[in-house]
């Protein structure tokens, strides 16, 4: 690791080039530039994760921490090559002015031709793809469950804002639960006449399961809440029985289905770099995803408010998420038929 | 009976989009049943493989393994040896839960390959499986044993119901090389499995086409503009394919034996290789398509007409190999002193067709050479004309693209560059593409890409048993030569010091043509 104080992006790029040459292989054998915001407490914890996803998919890791505008204008960065992975480094550190342009510094360091991603390892903005970053990426992957100011509104507001491009980590949280009940359906080739999803109380994967279900199946979908982890529990039902998937521990589901024993299922809670490694496996657009959260735009986030009545028989009653305000709140849940 | 079962035709499911890239293909209900528990492949290669997919939520919920040996085991024994086996060999991690939902669908049945009642118990447990686990019918029949035992197997599958899966249900039979040892016990295997199993479910696993960089041979070559146009005689000069193994016969001794090197690697490995890489475009990335182009090409290649020249064989004389002191082929335990059986094969092929004519196709197999590696290697010719002086150009070969297929698995581009200095001098440079670099840790090992895509039925990457045929029939005319010179007592395989690149002749072979192997 060498310490850049005070330095340019010509600067880093030099060092980019010497770290290689020192580690003896001047070659490139990467496929992309990972750019990660993070704040000055997130950026140790979201270059390692940025670092262990990039061993699937190695990368130019770029942490840009936007420091306080105020003051001069400086740019601090620690550049290095991974030991055991054959990826790059830097963390880059903005203060003054200059953190008001960070597109200016991330610019020069972006590698040829391949494509870029960011990741914003907090917060994300109110619109990925206007961001100065943002605006850089095939792909700008935010993840709504970090989300700490807000929550009522944080899913539909992320689904409003969709953009070509966008993604979000509570939609890859997703994946395994869909990938089952999608193969669910594949062996029972039955009708679907409802659905229920529960989850935590704040689960925005929940809330994008249940509208992905909604869009999909064109049925009505409850979202229920439970002490979690996560997702707990997914269900379809038809008339000949339901389809039953249950994960109380965050570990291992039981599967269950018409005229079949209940059978165990590993479906382990994914961690961090797991997750984003998914996210750089494919660059083009989550046309699945765009589908979902168009539907979430226009419907609202399923079982978003208390209004109807028609409680399913859950764990705990779907008081979920009470928008109080919002302009363009989300309506009552509503199976499109 | 599921409730699914009636209404099959014209169902989609309305959760599957065909843009929806992150949902895996997981396969449906099913089982296997592997017989030969107890042997390396099983250990080493198919358990792990299956953990591996179920670890990548991969198998389907209930998927149940059932082992077959004559050993007196209970489930929970099978369950240790394949708990142990797992925990040796698998390339991920190993997870408790995943395991708990593996162990669950374990089962155990002891008996002979000709003991009826044994069968009979097997039909009860696939029965039962289907009963309790869901596997609805589906099952595999993984042969993880010698071909000399297929026929009883598969007869007793036959005999006792357990090939016949019913109307909905699929029951397939995977089998591993070697596919017979000629054409015709080829052609006699092949009809014992035919009797039983229709074609479409016999799975023939060849672990070379399960690898990701002998799929990308597909990519490369189909998915670019830039190497299909010298992809031809016009530009190649020659094609050297290469699978060395620096390691002996080990304890293999009894397989290997009357074998060789030939029947072992060119046979299957090295002429799929071949296939791979001449063939021609296939009009869609399937099974059938794939199936057609790579008959063509195996159906145009024929041995040059005097095989004494364009032929090697070869044995591995004690030596030190990697800094280790080893014994020769002759004195590995098992051996026939006066054993023939050949370490070390080489043959040239000739491609007639308008592609290759004229391009020769150098095959290369054996033990004991300097270092495990699988390579092919497109040799191009010099250029016509160079403008430089002769003495600027003396360090610059022919430019050549190597596929790495393993180890290392990437792609090395060789060509002249200008030696940095006052002088005009030229010296050939590689450029190299890791794999390994690239897209790495997820690569998925071969075997799990083979038994997930056997699990869907999905055929692309199994050869059919008319290229095993092809190639026996390419093979076949320098198996027989050689079985002749060995009859008249005619030059008996050359000795090669071991660790080295193999015999004299073989070099010999390539310098008839002008031309030199690679040292890989």
């Amino acid at each position: 690791m060498i310490e850049l104080t005070d330095t340019t992006s010509s600067a880093i790029a030099a060092e980019f080039v010497r770290a290689r040459t020192r580690a003896g292989s001047p070659a490139m054998g990467m496929v992309m530039t990972l750019v990660v915001v993070a704040s000055e407490d997130e950026c140790e914890k979201a270059m390692a994760v940025a670092q262990q996803a990039s061993h699937e998919h190695p990368a130019r890791v770029l942490v840009v921490v936007i420091g306080p505008a105020r003051g001069r204008s400086a740019v601090h960065a620690r550049v290095g090559t991974g030991s055991g992975w054959s990826g790059e480094t830097a963390l880059i550190r903005l203060e003054g002015e200059v953190s008001k342009h960070p597109e200016s510094v991330v610019l020069p360091l972006l590698l040829p031709d391949s494509p870029v991603a960011v990741w914003w390892a907090g917060s994300p903005p109110e619109s990925p793809a206007d961001d100065p970053l943002g605006a850089l990426a095939q792909r700008r992957i935010t993840d709504t469950a970090t989300v700490t100011r807000g929550r009522t509104k944080a899913v539909h507001a992320q689904c409003s804002a969709y953009t070509r491009g966008d993604t979000d980590l509570s939609w890859t949280r997703t994946t395994p639960w869909r990938a089952l009940l999608a193969a669910a359906l594949d062996q029972h080739h039955l009708t679907v006449t409802s659905a229920s999803v529960t989850a935590e109380r704040y689960s925005p994967s929940a809330d994008l399961l249940a509208a992905w279900l909604a869009d999909r199946l064109k049925v009505e979908v409850t979202r229920s809440s439970s002490s979690g982890p996560g997702i707990t529990e997914a269900v379809l039902e038809s008339k000949e029985g339901p389809i039953r998937i249950s994960r109380p521990d965050g570990r291992l589901a039981t599967y269950s289905s018409p005229g079949h024993p209940d059978r165990p299922t590993a479906l382990k809670r994914r961690d961090l770099p797991e997750l984003l490694a998914e996210e750089l496996r494919h660059l083009d657009e989550d046309d699945v995803y765009a589908a979902t959260t168009a539907w979430v735009a226009k419907h609202g986030v399923p079982g978003g408010k208390t209004a109807p009545a028609s409680k399913p028989p859950a764990t705990r009653s779907t008081r979920s998420t009470r928008p109080t305000k919002k302009a363009a709140g989300p309506k009552p849940k509503r199976g499109r038929s | 009976m599921s409730p699914a079962k009636q209404a099959s035709g014209g169902w989609t499911n309305p959760l599957r989009d065909p843009q929806d890239r992150r949902l895996p293909r997981i396969a449906g209900p099913c089982g296997m049943v592997l017989f030969g528990v107890t042997g390396d492949l099983s250990r080493k290669k198919v358990m792990p493989a299956i953990y591996d997919l179920a670890n990548r939520g991969l198998l389907p919920p209930g998927f149940s393994l059932v082992g077959f040996a004559r050993r007196d085991w209970a489930d929970q024994d099978f369950a240790q040896i394949v708990h142990d086996a797992v925990k040796a060999n698998a390339r991920t991690e190993f997870r408790e839960e995943v395991w708990e939902q593996l162990s669950e669908g374990l089962r155990f049945v002891p008996g002979n390959f000709d003991d009826d009642e044994a069968f009979d118990t097997l039909r009860r447990t696939v029965e039962e499986l289907d009963q309790q686990r869901g596997t609805d019918g589906n099952h595999a029949f993984y042969l993880a044993i010698p071909p000399a035992f297929f026929g009883d197997v598969v007869g007793q599958l036959r005999e006792h119901g357990l090939a016949d899966s019913g109307t909905d249900a699929w029951r397939r039979v995977v089998v591993e090389k070697p596919f017979g040892h000629d054409l015709e016990s080829a052609q006699a295997l092949n009809q014992v499995l035919d009797d039983v199993f229709p074609p479409g479910s016999i799975f023939r696993i060849d672990h070379y086409l399960g690898k990701e960089t002998v799929q990308n041979i597909l990519a490369m070559r189909f998915a670019n503009t830039l190497f299909e146009p010298i992809w031809n005689a016009n530009y190649v000069d020659h094609v050297q394919i290469t699978m060395a193994e620096d390691v002996g016969i080990g304890g293999r001794a009894g397989y290997y034996d009357g074998i060789g090197a030939a029947r072992d690697v060119i046979q299957n490995h090295l002429l799929q290789l071949l296939a791979l890489v001449a063939m021609e475009e296939p009009t869609a990335f399937d099974a059938e398509a794939l199936r057609i182009e790579k008959q063509k090409v195996l159906s145009s290649v024929v041995l040059p007409s005097r095989l004494d020249l364009a032929t090697a064989r070869g044995q591995y004389a004690p030596g030190w190999s990697g800094g280790v002191q080893v014994p020769g082929f002759l004195d590995e335990e098992g051996i026939d002193p006066h054993s023939t059986t050949e370490s070390y094969a080489a043959v040239k092929l000739n491609i007639e067709n308008r592609r290759w004519a004229g391009v020769p196709f150098y095959l290369r197999t054996g033990k004991r050479l300097g270092r495990r590696v699988t390579e092919v290697a497109i040799v191009f010719k010099r250029a016509p004309h160079l403008p430089f002086s002769p003495l600027s150009t003396e360090e610059l070969t022919s430019n050549a693209l190597v596929i790495r297929v393993q180890p290392d698995e990437g792609m090395t581009l060789r060509f002249g560059s200008k030696v940095p200095g006052t002088q005009m001098e030229i010296r050939d440079v590689n450029m190299d593409f890791a794999y390994g670099g690239s897209f790495t840790e997820t690569s998925p090992e071969a075997y799990e890409r083979l038994i997930l895509d056997m699990l869907l039925g999905d055929p692309p990457l199994f050869p059919r048993h008319q290229e095993v045929e092809l190639s026996w029939r390419i093979l076949d005319p320098v198996l027989d030569f050689w079985a002749r010179q060995d009859e008249e007592g005619r030059t008996p395989p050359e000795p090669y010091p071991s660790g080295s690149w193999g015999p004299a002749s073989a070099d010999e072979m390539l310098a008839r043509d002008g031309r030199a192997w690679r040292r890989p």
